[in-house]
């Protein structure tokens, strides 16, 4: 009887061990999918926005041209819009006073203006014409349109006042709202102005990094683990060099910002806020990751390869770089585009040599000001607005996106091109 | 300047490796002697002789070029004008000369600047010029060089390769830089920071605000009063504090949920388990930082804050424990990866003696396959504290910017990363302590992790030695 109550109670432990390992199991599984689930919830009304649909009458007249006047394009592009857009966004709802007046027009992102103006600029044949354009609204307008902002709270605490709550209603039950593919958010730099602010400047700059990183650290890299997997003799400086290289893939990655930060920018003198600096070091990071990978499969070739290429004449160099280097480049360029995804994600680093400025320009070159879209979650997510949340939200999509396709590409590859030896 | 040379090097190279080939063919063709190695060798041969002289004089001559203009002007400012300048009024001298000379000064000229430019660009005509006539000769001396051996039927593929094998070991020894880069730019400011500040205050002081330490002249002498006030401004222990508090509530999630995930991969689940769980959990692998922070600072604060006010608890919006929950999460799948690989490790034999005698899976795991794993997992875990350690984005966005030596998780607390990041931000004044002191931080995390990571590293090998 003894036995048989101690036999049960060593089962039920024993159940109660495997429940713990699917417990922590499902947690970490739980956590994943959280995390997931808020940014995608979050994120994904970001690629929408809201407009408003506004009669445009671009009528000569008030672009300052004679009724006759056919003017060119280089005049248009110097004309006074000013009266034609003041008409049209004030034209959507009849209002009695100023402050009625002025909160019509907030109800326009800051951006109308140029909105009207570069829709005539496309469509040059409007011109003395009546179009009906849909004018993206502002932050305010987006958000409650989007169902973000409560109604019910009073007045003085709401980001939008009674007056324009009722012309939203109205404009909704005429049908005037609509929701179109938000064209700013990727293509746009930042900005002050939630709906118009855009990720195209900070893509442009991971972007940049990303390819200075792949081109100082690949070759580098690549040499590296070459020597001292194939020609490195056995003695101290490889020792240290090989310590050196495994201490430094586990150094954290802010400390690499301040070695930019001493080295680079207040030495070398080299441009603050640049995705040239960005790139450089975040190659430094990489610079371990990769050489580890390609070590890896370097030593994975076997040495029956090399033996029948020095058997048959060709000297060490010739051996490595015709037979054994090509052999090993499927773990190599797998690992690269890891390393590569894991700068991708890099934050700390970018914050200290200065990408964290707020840039509106796109940079054309590496040289330019940039941010980066890790620094770009960074910076929104310090903004209160209610359309920063979500617009950080939809840049982790972006980011996450990216970092998948990375990691497939490099499983792919690996699947792909790499050889099993037997 | 650089660049067109570059690009003539370039061109003379290719041209150099057709020469260099076709040469020894003409050789061999012409007299009857073997040729030692293959034609394609000479033509590298030729060409690396071309190019690399003539590349390590463009390197030389532009690292060397901006320091010794400079000291050419500043010693000739200093013999013309009378006034002894101090050394800040000359560098901002030589800055507004080299931007009139890049003709985009605004301000006023003054006779002195005028003149510094003058001379600037005198130097700097003479300095391009001799760097090409340098530049060329040392191309055409090579390149005679080269010839000459080719004629005498050199052993070429010696000859390339050992410049290869050179460059290839100072391929290799570009991680060294890095971290002879490292320590050099974290010593030279901290020990500028240790001159103002003493050690002993800034290892064991109990009071850290360096926004009081506000821009100082460096020279300046200082009163009693403020000399008391930058010790009680560098006080780095509630950092230290904060940093392992933060580690530890982290560590505290992740060494049971890692753990035990890393136990149930690799001693209970099936293939399949296997095949789908360890990808999925090594996604929170690969989630950037940034990212974590973000779930932090605008989910799990602020749900933990709403929890807290229902049950009548006062908690901070940035409270340690949120961060801590989320840095742990993040390092779930760097514990969950590493114990699984190190308990898979464990030989077979073991196990199946332990189950032979009578005892179950889980019996076994625990008094045999645990034992076995410990030092590996105990490397696993002093790894993964390293992580914690020097993780900056999580508690840059999650956890409190004031100093506050506290063991209370509901409170904000700070750490060394996000001291780091404060203060660096922005606007940055070399010569205040204020600047130099996250230098020093940056020093103590980098001595920390590395310290962390060499036991690691111990353990890990111990064990595995044990095994192999």
């Amino acid at each position: 009887m003894n036995r048989e109550i101690r036999l049960k109670k060593r089962y039920a432990a024993e159940q109660r061990f495997k429940l713990y390992g699917v417990i922590s199991i499902l947690t970490a599984l739980f956590f994943v999918g959280l995390l997931l689930f808020k940014v995608f919830s979050g994120g994904a009304t970001a690629f929408i926005k809201t407009t408003i649909a506004v009669e445009v009458d671009y009528n000569k007249e008030l672009l300052g041209f004679e009724a006759s006047q056919i003017p060119s394009m280089e005049e248009v592009k110097q004309a006074d819009f000013y009266d034609v857009t003041y008409q049209a966004a004030t034209g959507f709802y009849k209002f009695s006073n100023d402050a009625e007046e002025k909160s019509i027009r907030t109800m326009l992102s800051g951006r109308y203006e140029q909105e009207i103006k570069n829709y005539l600029l496309n469509n040059p044949d409007l011109l003395g014409k009546k179009e009906v354009l849909y004018l993206t609204t502002s932050d305010d307008v987006d958000q409650l349109h989007k169902g973000n902002f409560p109604r019910d709270i009073p007045e003085e605490r709401r980001r939008i006042n009674n007056f324009q709550l009722q012309v939203y209603d109205a404009l909704v039950e005429q049908g005037k709202i609509k929701t179109k593919y938000n064209n700013y958010f990727l293509t746009n730099g930042d900005s002050r102005d939630a709906e118009i602010a855009g990720v195209g400047g900070s893509m442009m700059g991971s972007f940049f990094s990303i390819i200075i990183c792949l081109i100082l650290a690949f070759p580098i890299a690549i040499l590296a683990a070459v020597y001292l997997e194939e020609f490195a003799p056995k003695n101290r400086t490889t020792e240290i060099i090989e310590i050196n290289i495994n201490n430094l893939a586990a150094v954290p990655s802010i400390v690499f910002g301040l070695l930019a930060l001493g080295i680079l920018l207040n030495t070398f003198g080299l441009p603050r806020s640049t995705s040239l600096v960005g790139g450089i070091t975040l190659s430094l990071m990489t610079l371990p990751t990769i050489i580890i990978a390609c070590r890896a499969s370097l030593k994975a070739v076997p040495p029956s390869i090399r033996e029948a290429a020095l058997a048959v004449g060709a000297s060490k160099v010739q051996t490595t770089i015709h037979h054994v280097v090509p052999l090993a480049m499927p773990g190599t360029l797998s690992g690269t585009i890891i390393g590569l995804a894991q700068a991708l994600g890099e934050t700390a680093p970018l914050l200290l040599i200065g990408m964290v400025a707020f840039v509106v320009d796109i940079p054309s070159v590496p040289t330019d000001p940039s941010a980066s879209l890790p620094v770009q979650i960074y910076l929104w997510s310090e903004q209160a607005e209610r359309g920063f949340v979500e617009k950080t939200s939809a840049t982790i999509m972006l980011l996450i996106g990216f970092l998948i396709i990375m990691n497939s590409l490099a499983v792919w590859a690996r699947q792909k091109f790499e050889r099993k030896w037997m | 300047m650089n660049s067109i040379l570059l690009f003539v090097l370039l061109i003379l190279c290719i041209f150099s490796f057709y020469y260099g080939q076709s040469r020894i063919k003409k050789i061999s063709s012409a007299s009857a002697i073997t040729v030692k190695s293959l034609p394609h060798f000479y033509g590298y041969y030729q060409a690396l002789w071309c190019a690399l002289p003539a590349f390590l004089v463009i390197v030389f001559w532009s690292i060397l070029e901006p320091i010794v203009v400079k000291n050419l002007i500043l010693n000739q400012i200093q013999s013309t004008t009378l006034q002894e300048l101090s050394k800040n009024e000359l560098t901002l001298l030589y800055s507004q000369i080299v931007s009139l000379a890049g003709n985009n000064f605004s301000g006023n000229i003054t006779e002195a600047v005028k003149q510094g430019a003058f001379s600037y660009k005198n130097f700097l005509s003479i300095s391009q010029s001799s760097k090409i006539v340098l530049f060329l000769c040392a191309v055409i001396a090579a390149t005679l060089f080269a010839h000459s051996k080719i004629n005498n039927n050199v052993h070429a593929r010696e000859g390339v390769e050992k410049i290869f094998i050179i460059i290839l070991f100072l391929s290799a020894t570009a991680a060294i830089l890095t971290t002879v880069g490292i320590i050099f730019a974290l010593l030279f400011e901290t020990l500028k920071f240790f001159k103002t500040i003493n050690i002993f205050d800034f290892m064991f002081g109990l009071s850290w605000s360096p926004q009081r330490a506000f821009v100082r002249d460096a020279g300046a002498v200082l009163t009693a009063a403020q000399v008391q006030d930058l010790k009680d401004a560098f006080g780095a222990v509630p950092l230290f504090a904060g940093t392992a508090f933060i580690a530890f509530i982290a560590m505290c999630v992740a060494v049971p949920i890692g753990l035990f995930s890393g136990i149930y991969l690799a001693e209970y689940a099936s293939f399949k388990q296997r095949k789908w769980g360890k990808p999925i959990i090594e996604i929170l692998a690969g989630i950037p930082t940034v990212v974590y922070g973000f779930f932090a600072a605008l989910t799990v604060g602020p749900f933990f804050k709403v929890l807290g006010n229902s049950l009548g608890v006062e908690v901070s919006s940035e409270s340690a424990l949120a961060a801590g929950l989320v840095m742990g999460v993040m390092i779930i799948p760097f514990v969950s990866s590493l114990s699984d690989d190190v308990i898979n490790a464990v030989p077979q034999s073991l196990r199946e003696g332990s189950l032979a005698l009578g005892a179950t899976h889980s019996e076994t795991i625990k008094k045999v396959v645990f034992p076995a794993a410990l030092p590996g997992i105990v490397g696993s875990i002093l790894l993964a504290v390293s992580r914690a350690v020097g993780e900056t984005m999580i508690v840059v966005m999650a956890a409190g910017l004031a100093a506050n030596l506290t063991i209370n998780p509901l409170e904000a607390t700070t750490t060394i990363t996000t001291q780091i990041v404060m203060i660096l931000v922005g606007d940055q004044e070399f010569t205040s302590p204020k600047t130099q002191s996250a230098f020093a931080l940056g020093l103590t995390l980098f001595c920390l992790t590395l310290i962390l990571n060499f036991i690691a590293l111990r353990f890990v090998k111990k064990y595995r030695e044990k095994y192999e």
